[in-house]
């Protein structure tokens, strides 16, 4: 374990408190952001190269990004805000029972005795990419075909009323 | 590697790699202790000191092309034809006062300009600027340059949420928006080099390329997939770098400086700064895909060490984009959606398509004749049909002046 | 300790935070966030398991395991956060409010 682990730990799980805790909405999505930031480098320090610039492409830029626009295009929700408004007391002694269990699980298991391997395994990137279109070719099919629903479900989702309909909801009222 | 770079003979070559001795000879001398930090050190003071150095170059030579574009002068008063004037620029803008809005978000409004900077440096961590000259050796290079690439975005985001400035709000709107729309052909047309050069390691895909037949380079640019691709990457990383003609960002007329109107002094600086660092990031970055890179353009002239090549050529493409600013009109907003989504996305991947062509025909001597011909009628076909059908049922014609021509 | 556990507990932490957030926020936005940072902590799991687990360098096959469920999990993420963020708009459009406890009517 090193200097730089703990330090990537620390700085991911202080920002994710923050995003989960701080009153402003667009400052929980800047924490989270951190965090999510955090996590890739997190990946980075344990040698997986790939998946950590992967993680950082997709939650820094674009998670975070349709994250920040949400927050902007469902404004006016932002005054309503109050901190503890829904019992944030029993959420958070939830959360801290399920850590205590899995911390408990984790310290009690044959898992934190066993020798673990000091050099990273290969994961050069065009193993991944091999394994990929190999191995692994029907999820990747599978989750091309998903991300291509999602394109057209949230455009769908997001899309504007029609204005004749608009038009027709102002004449009624 | 190139024939005739070692046929030129050592003295060549000891020039060529004077920079990576001099760093091996200056980390050999140094305390073991100590070895790292002027390791780490040695790769990041250069960055630091050449490209903010470039930086305050370019900044003279737009005002100075634009303005012989324009048909004057530019500066010329501070320093030998003006070129003191970076000097006094920064001066100016380090004297200035510091403004900061009494509503805005503190905290967030000081990070943006820091955030946008640091990023902008980092970028050219994995970018080759001469032969063995990348600062750090990454497998995934390429998804690197855009992962961290993609915080940018965020930086534009928090500039312009926390100036509380409905200018600053809507500029950054625009710019994320922007930005978004134009990374999509970016990393689809970067796709094709890396299935063709078979690797996300910028300076492997140089290598792919720095091989000669004849004098003529191996340079992916000269083919047709990659020179469709180039064109796409190129006017993408405008769009991308809020270069004219897509600086929409800003607009004098509609939304002043857009997401930088509330800064003022060293921080508005830094936000210029940045603007320009990524443009050479991706300049350099379109060079080492589609150009190949530090090679010569001519295999004789290979003697001419890699780093002036790259620098030659990012000065090349600084031109260029001074060129565009000062001579094409700027696009409208909705123009610049409809172009990214209904043009440049589907012709990048039209460019994929004769790129994984390109890399399943046969070699041979009939066959690459035949290739050519196949890909270059892969990739105009489609041009010329989109470029066409985008034009239906548009009517252009000379633009009437309603106000101007009544009196 | 070793590195292992470590990265493990650093995992559960995150995954409580997330469903600390989750549970306790009103902002259906922030439940969102929470969700997604519970994704990410087991996402850290995966490769946790995948750098020190004993088994992974034993067979070539199943070397990089931990790596592709990573990758997919990333993408499905995505397409969560994205439909997700779509439906906040959408509801928001229709009820003015983006707050889980103020929408409780199932009729339009």
């Amino acid at each position: 374990m090193t200097v730089a682990f703990i330090l990537l730990a620390l700085i991911t799980v202080a920002a994710a408190v923050a995003a989960m805790s701080m009153p402003r909405l667009v400052h929980c999505a800047l924490a989270l952001v951190v965090a999510f930031a955090g996590l890739g480098c997190i990946f980075l320090a344990l040698g997986a190269e790939f998946v950590g610039l992967a993680q950082l492409l997709v939650y820094v830029g674009a998670v975070a990004i349709l994250i920040v626009f949400a927050i902007l295009l469902t404004r006016g929700s932002e005054i309503s805000m109050r901190p503890g408004a829904r019992s944030a007391f029993s959420g958070t002694v939830i959360a801290l029972a399920v850590f205590a269990v899995l911390a408990h699980a984790v310290m009690t298991s044959r898992v934190s005795r066993i020798a673990t391997t000091v050099a990273p395994p290969s994961n050069r990137v065009q193993e991944i990419g091999v394994e990929l279109l190999h191995q692994y070719v029907l999820p990747l099919e599978v989750i091309g075909l998903l991300l291509t629903a999602v394109l057209i479900g949230a455009v769908i989702l997001a899309w504007r009323e029609k204005p004749a309909a608009e038009q027709e909801g102002a004449r009624t009222r | 590697m190139n024939v005739s770079f070692t046929m030129a003979g050592g003295l060549a070559e000891r020039v060529d790699q004077i920079f990576v001795t001099l760093d091996h000879w200056a980390v050999a001398h140094t305390p073991g202790p100590l070895q790292w930090l002027v390791q780490i050190l040695l790769i990041v003071v250069p960055i630091l000191a050449v490209f903010p150095g470039l930086f305050a170059l370019t900044t003279v030579l737009e005002r100075k092309g634009l303005g012989r574009i324009q048909n004057r002068y530019g500066p010329n008063r501070v320093g030998p034809y003006g070129l003191l004037q970076p000097v006094a620029d920064g001066l100016k803008a380090l004297t200035k006062e510091d403004l900061v809005p009494r509503t805005a978000d503190g905290v967030v409004h000081y990070l943006a300009p820091l955030v946008i900077v640091v990023t902008a440096f980092l970028v050219y961590a994995v970018l080759p600027v001469g032969r063995n000259m990348t600062a750090v050796h990454l497998n995934a290079g390429l998804l690197f340059f855009f992962a961290i690439g993609s915080a940018t975005e965020l930086a534009v985001f928090m500039a312009g949420w926390s100036s509380r400035n409905k200018y600053s709000l809507l500029g950054a709107m625009r710019a994320i928006a922007q930005m978004i729309s134009y990374e999509v052909p970016l990393i689809l047309s970067t796709i094709a080099v890396i299935m063709i050069a078979g690797t996300l390691a910028p300076e492997k895909i140089v290598l792919a390329q720095a091989s000669y037949t004849g004098i003529f380079p191996h340079w992916y640019v000269f083919t047709p997939w990659g020179f469709a691709g180039f064109l796409l990457f190129m006017t993408a990383a405008a769009a991308e770098t809020n270069r004219s003609p897509f600086d929409l960002p800003e607009g004098e007329s509609e939304i002043i400086a857009g997401y930088i109107v509330e800064y003022s002094g060293f921080k508005f600086a830094l936000f210029f700064l940045a603007e320009y660092l990524e443009i050479f990031a991706v300049s350099g970055l379109g060079i080492t895909l589609f150009l190949g890179g530090w090679s010569a353009p001519l295999s004789f002239l290979a003697v001419i060490p890699s780093w002036i090549w790259f620098f030659a050529k990012l000065m090349v493409m600084i031109c260029t984009f001074i060129w565009v600013r000062g001579t094409l009109p700027r696009l409208r907003m909705d123009q610049l959606m409809n172009f990214a989504w209904k043009f440049m996305l589907p012709m990048a991947l039209v460019d994929m398509v004769c790129a994984g062509v390109w890399r399943f025909l046969p070699g041979g001597a009939l066959w690459s004749v035949l290739r050519w011909v196949i890909c270059t009628v892969i990739v105009v076909v489609p041009y010329v049909a989109l470029a066409r059908g985008l034009q239906m049922g548009k009517k252009v014609e000379q633009r009437v002046y309603r106000y101007a021509e009544e009196g | 300790m070793n590195p292992l556990s470590a990265c493990l507990l650093v995992a559960a932490f995150l995954f409580c935070v997330g469903l600390a957030g989750a549970l306790s926020r009103s902002s259906a936005i922030l439940v969102l966030a929470g969700i997604e940072l519970m994704l990410g902590a087991a996402n850290l799991n995966f490769v946790a398991f995948w750098r020190y687990g004993s088994v992974a360098a034993t067979s070539r096959v199943h070397a990089l395991t931990g790596i592709m469920f990573v990758l997919f999990s990333i993408g499905v993420a995505a397409a969560e956060a994205a439909v997700g963020l779509a439906l906040i708009l959408a509801i928001y459009r229709h009820a003015k409010t983006s707050d889980v406890t103020e929408i409780t009517e199932l009729k339009g």
